[in-house]
């Protein structure tokens, strides 16, 4: 290729911008006058801002109040003998976490990855009985074993973890409640004695795995040629999605019971569970239909070219496609489950937020409340944010909306 | 394949796909009917069982409680129907200055957020993780009682220069008294309004004639401004006169005390639904490419031109469907006013029902009203959002 090679002029290269603090100041702090302002405007704000906080997190507040309530925080007044059976249940989540993270993530060099596997063992560290800080330490432990195993990547331990996810939950579910009314083993835990974040998981878990089928089945009736189940589906969705969760809350609470047949009683925990699926399902539903909105017109002509007939098309080709896609979307609706989850608290249930109130109730921690709702919110921004980054991830490595 | 050589024969009609679809329908509407039947044979049975049935004619007794703030006038001798409209006027206050507030505050932080300014970029960002990620719910019961009720007792207020008086008891804000001159004045405003709607309209039928729009809007506003300002001094006795608050025993009075429950509500409700908004506000303006910026700032607009003219009525288009959403949303959650005894109108509503009974009619109507509401306001954003859509020829 020598024809192109004529003699002009060299061509500099751009000039090489080098970075010094001074230039880097001015180019993002100092850049005008306008930006100086800002500039200093926002030290201002952020020196009042740390300074307030931290002269009240360590100075004023009083932080025994959560020392000594933990375990009500985290299990509410579950009963201390059986509180293996929720480690057994973190441990297989734990497990899956790590064969997941493996399957998908790919490295572990990850500060989100270290992270899942140091905080357990950092806590350990912390002065709890010995059978928690076991616990954690074989948290850490399982988390790593289900990576080794996750770290083959063939298929079929591709199909375990994404039927062991939709299994853990009910599986979850049944070791906290208990099988046997009044038997030697898994005795049955009542709900009432639910709580705390345990409580605010479970809502939010059943949730999301209940109002499933109904949000798929909403989002193809909203589809459907059929008018009636059409304007059905419709009516539903608008209306459910027009009003506060708490009134379907109250709803769920008040006029539930009357609509029952006579005798038949649901305790409040299951009442709350029935509102929140409810009401996510509508959401769920919008979130389907904008998956199947997303496919492709010529996915549903290759089906029938093929004769599948129109439910085979739904359920092996559209379905799978459409949820796929929406993944992302769905770890942002559990978010927002998991923080909607608190309302319950207004009727009583003692969530993450319903224990606390009871917990400031105790005339040892009057007038506690700043530390205490301000650690139950840092709780709650861990969780949400860990989510959200782990849907980020996902988003990624599923390739959503590169295909 | 002999089948379907014989084209018109008559298919089975339970294997016709016709037949089928209609009988789907019916058998779907009768199990839905089926199920309403069932629940409300079962709710009927039950309210028997109480010795109640459904009806609103309680609407008209006695209330018999007492609400903390309204705007109208209520006692506890009004009627239920009172106790209502107090409590969806509260919702409607406190909605629509969260909407302006929450609107005001999230586009700073959605500017914030973008913007070139390293420090400012963070803040921004850190305010929008924090509240994206932590509950309304507790955000309130946080803002409520651990900020505003352990602001000092009332006779060792903070004041701050205006005065404002910060206590646990409320906040005291100067506020104007009308005086008898009051009812003129809004005359003149009115004459001012009518004006500045005069001009911009003027002002808009010259820009769709010579294709030059002028800029109407600080004329507009400075007629306003023209006609209060001229009425204020004309008339022989100021029509407001500034109340300042003061401590008076262990109460404030004077000037304008705003409740904790109040000041709790709309501030959350600001602070949460900014973080939100400001999201938004961010994806649009980085909806508009590059080269717009590029383009106008090629064409010799300054960068507030370019941000007035070229950038906004672009990002607009972008921003009004999820925006309505979160208005939507923040009127749903002001329902969260509950938690904090705030006298909004689920929370009267949940008084009516301890005090009555009521409790099915009284959540269905409830549920409408926050439905018809909201019902509303979308339909307002979806007009706007199809004035200023972009029309393809």
């Amino acid at each position: 290729m020598n024809i192109s090679r004529t003699q002009t002029t060299n061509v500099l290269p751009p000039p090489i911008e080098r970075f010094t603090l001074l230039g880097w100041l001015k180019k993002n702090l100092f850049g005008s006058w306008v930006d100086t302002l800002v500039t200093l405007f926002s030290i201002g704000f952020v020196y009042f801002v740390t300074a307030t906080f931290l002269r009240w997190a360590f100075q004023t507040a009083q932080w025994e109040v959560i020392a000594v309530n933990l375990r009500l925080f985290i299990i509410g007044q579950y009963p201390l003998a059986e509180a293996w059976r929720i480690w057994l249940g973190v441990h297989l989540i734990a497990a899956l976490i790590g064969l997941t993270w493996a399957l998908y993530v790919r490295e572990i060099s990850n500060i989100l990855g270290i992270g899942l596997l140091v905080v357990p063992l950092l806590l350990a560290l912390i002065d709890f009985s010995l059978f928690n800080r076991l616990n954690l330490i074989g948290l850490s432990l399982v988390g790593l074993a289900g990576w080794f195993i996750g770290r083959k990547r063939t298929a079929a331990i591709r199909r375990i973890s994404v039927w062991s996810w939709v299994l853990i939950f009910p599986i979850f579910i049944l070791l906290v409640r208990g099988l046997f009314p009044q038997g030697e083993v898994l005795p049955v835990v009542t709900s009432n004695l639910w709580g705390g974040l345990l409580l605010t998981f479970l809502l939010t878990v059943v949730g999301i795995v209940f109002s499933f089928p109904l949000g798929v089945l909403l989002a193809l009736g909203r589809r459907s040629e059929l008018p009636i189940l059409r304007t059905i589906s419709i009516i539903y969705i608008e209306v459910v999605r027009g009003v506060p969760l708490i009134t379907i809350l109250f709803m769920a609470q008040f006029m539930l019971p009357l609509f029952l047949p006579g005798g038949l009683t649901l305790d409040r925990v299951l009442r709350a569970m029935v509102g929140i699926t409810l009401f996510s399902a509508a959401y769920l539903a919008e979130n389907v239909r904008g998956g199947l909105q997303a496919i492709p017109h010529g996915q549903y002509e290759a089906a029938h070219a093929l004769g599948l007939s129109g439910y085979q098309t739904m359920v092996l080709i559209v379905l799978p496609q459409a949820l796929r896609a929406i993944i992302p979307i769905l770890v942002g609706q559990f978010i927002s489950l998991f923080k909607d989850t608190s309302l319950v608290a207004i009727v009583g249930l003692f969530d993450l937020l319903g224990i606390s109130d009871a917990i400031l109730a105790q005339p040892n921690f009057i007038g506690r409340q700043a530390e205490v709702y301000a650690f139950i919110s840092l709780i709650y921004f861990i969780f949400s944010y860990n989510m959200s980054f782990v849907s980020q991830r996902l988003e990624k490595s599923l390739g959503v909306g590169e295909r | 394949m002999q089948d379907s050589v014989a084209g018109n024969r008559l298919v089975a009609f339970f294997r016709d796909e016709r037949v089928l679809r209609v009988l789907a329908q019916i058998l779907a509407g009768l199990l839905l009917l089926g199920l309403f039947y069932f629940l409300g044979a079962n709710m009927v049975s039950n309210l028997q069982r109480q010795g109640t049935r459904l009806s609103f004619r309680f609407f008209t007794q006695n209330s018999g409680f007492d609400i903390a703030e309204s705007l109208i006038e209520y006692s506890r001798t009004s009627t239920y129907v009172r106790a209502f409209t107090v409590g969806f006027l509260n919702t409607v206050l406190v909605s629509s200055l969260g909407i302006v507030f929450s609107t005001i505050l999230g586009v700073i932080v959605g500017v914030a957020r973008i913007s070139s300014n390293f420090l400012a970029n963070r803040i921004a960002r850190i305010y929008i993780e924090i509240l994206r990620n932590i509950p309304l719910l507790v955000l309130l019961v946080f803002w409520y009682r651990a900020v505003f009720l352990k602001l000092p007792r009332v006779n060792n207020a903070i004041i701050l220069p205006g005065p404002v008086y910060l206590t646990n008891r409320g906040l005291g804000v100067p506020w104007g008294i009308p005086t008898v001159t009051y009812d003129i004045f809004l005359i003149f405003l009115g004459a001012g309004l009518l004006a500045g709607i005069l001009i911009a309209i003027s002002a808009i039928r010259r820009g769709r004639q010579t294709g030059r729009m002028p800029i109407w809007l600080p004329w507009s506003l400075l007629a306003i401004l023209l006609f209060g300002v001229v009425g204020w001094f004309v008339l022989p006795q100021p029509p407001l006169t500034l109340d300042s608050p003061f401590v008076g025993g262990l109460n404030m009075s004077g000037g304008k005390i705003l409740s904790p429950e109040f000041m709790a509500l709309l501030s959350g409700l600001v602070i949460y639904t900014s973080a939100f908004i400001a999201e938004v506000v961010r994806a649009g303006i980085q909806a508009i490419s590059r080269g717009q910026v590029e383009a106008a700032s090629a064409l010799g607009f300054s960068p507030f031109q370019t941000l007035r003219l070229v950038i906004f009525p672009q990002a607009l288009r972008v921003i009004i469907p999820p925006l309505t959403s979160q208005y939507l949303n923040l009127t749903k959650n002001s329902s969260l006013a509950v938690a904090i005894a705030y006298p909004d109108l689920f929370y009267v509503s949940s008084t009516i029902i301890n005090q009555s009974g009521r409790a099915v009619e009284m959540i269905s109507l409830v549920m409408l009203t926050y439905l018809i509401t909201s019902l509303i306001t979308a339909l307002f954003m979806n007009w706007y959002n199809n004035r200023i859509r972009l029309v393809e020829r």
